[in-house]
């Protein structure tokens, strides 16, 4: 429960207000930092507060380092968002359940980004182009969605990424000097060819857009026991003690923040949570 | 060489309608070849023609004076364009113009009109697959209004 103390070794600019730091455990006592894909950290930045950040590195055995992209949206983003190279923040973690991967084997696996919900999910990809052959998740393609191409994350790896998988960009609006996809990502996830019946569905992404893309999905008749989202609602102590992300029987920090979707759905639908 | 009828049974506009329909409307049809900048349709000009897209890109247009084109959608292999053919004053609402080159079927939308007055059963059908389309470009016009990945929803000064 105690944050350690992390030095922010490489700050990167994504785009305005979208921001990568990559974190070492200060001073001597390095110290393994392993995560499952899909976990997060709570990130301390002194004087501001804590919040929930997901991993975004590579999750690699005995690694010291992480790395988190972080948006700036309130107080404890602010004040991350000011801090430099050489500075220091408190890190407690890793926290949360990560993406069921095992239940993607033998299986094609669709990844579905909108915004900074690729972030959570760079961890999958890395994972899955890490997998020796033959790979244990034999097919798999990242979808991804952003409102235009400067506010894309990663875009150097979007496009290493695509010689290696099938990569699906659309943004909602674009200048002529975008030659990709211009619309809504859940256009490509319709009219993509998969089989519905043999494949697993990750999300990340604002709510409303993956509501719609689950819908498309289930349109195209993939079980809602295949989909599985992650959620990002009020996370406050990373352990479940404070009771702020309760989620109907869940708190979204512990038994979350990825669900699978056929066992929250009702709780989704109910607007007042 | 494919026959169109072959090329109509190919597109998923088409699919599981009647072989002796997709000849019928064969006979409207021919092959178009567009390249990279060339445009399909130009607003405000005659809406003669609807276009199954085989291959390519083609990007949907509005021209805002001032500022250029600005693009609202595009649309790629396996999809439709044009259904203003369908109703008076028979006008392109929209320019359409081809990011690469872009192979098409062409359909002649008169032809199509006359062919579907002629046998209504054909008519219904064609446009029970015309509003699916629509009403799934609706849903896509609607969550790009949303700005799902803005900072915040858009201001709604009606809601209290």
């Amino acid at each position: 429960m105690i944050p350690r103390i992390y030095r922010i070794e490489r700050r990167t600019e994504e785009y305005p207000g979208a921001f990568t730091v990559h974190l070492a455990p200060n001073g001597e006592d390095v110290v393994s930092h392993d995560f499952s894909p899909g976990q997060f950290n709570m990130l301390y930045a002194f004087g501001a507060g804590e919040v929930a950040i997901s991993m975004s590195g590579q999750a690699l055995p005995g690694r010291s380092h992480t790395v988190h992209t972080i948006r700036t949206r309130g107080m404890v983003t602010s004040a991350l968002a000011r801090l430099r190279e050489g500075e220091e923040i408190g890190v407690r973690g890793p926290f949360g359940s990560g993406w069921p991967l095992a239940e993607a084997a033998n299986k094609e696996l669709l990844v579905i980004a909108g915004g900074l919900g690729l972030a959570p999910l760079r961890p999958v990809i890395y994972h899955l182009l890490n997998q020796s052959k033959p790979r244990p998740i034999p097919r798999f393609r990242l979808f991804y969605g952003a409102r235009r191409p400067e506010e894309m994350l990663y875009r150097s790896e979007l496009e290493a990424w695509n010689r290696e998988m099938e990569v699906q960009l659309s943004v909602d609006h674009a200048d002529p000097s975008w030659h990709g996809n211009i619309g809504v990502i859940t256009k490509p996830v319709s009219s993509a060819d998969f089989d519905p019946k043999g494949c697993v569905a990750f999300l990340c992404g604002p709510e409303a857009m993956m509501r719609f893309s689950i819908q498309v999905l289930m349109e195209r008749g993939v079980s809602p026991a295949d989909i599985y989202i992650s959620m990002e609602r009020n996370m406050k102590c990373g352990t479940g003690l404070c009771g702020h992300c309760q989620w109907g029987p869940n708190f979204i920090c512990k038994n979350g923040p990825v669900f699978r979707y056929s066992d929250v759905r009702n709780w989704l639908g109910i607007r007042a949570l | 060489m494919k026959t169109i009828a072959e090329r109509l049974q190919e597109h998923g506009f088409f699919q599981g309608l009647p072989r002796e329909q997709q000849n019928f409307i064969a006979g409207c049809g021919e092959n178009s070849v567009f390249q990279s900048g060339d445009y399909l349709a130009r607003e405000g000009e005659p809406a003669d023609y609807f276009f199954l897209i085989r291959s390519g890109r083609v990007a949907v247009e509005t021209f805002v004076p001032n500022h250029g084109a600005l693009c609202l959608q595009t649309l790629e292999g396996g999809d439709i364009f044009g259904w203003s053919w369908l109703f008076p004053p028979y006008e392109w609402t929209f320019d359409a113009r081809a990011q690469d080159t872009v192979h098409a079927i062409r359909l002649n939308g008169k032809c199509l009109r006359e062919k579907c007055e002629a046998e209504p059963a054909l008519g219904f059908e064609l446009l029970k697959r015309f509003a699916r389309i629509t009403t799934a470009r609706l849903k896509e016009a609607r969550i790009q209004l949303l700005d799902l990945y803005g900072d915040r929803p858009p201001a709604n000064p009606g809601a209290t």
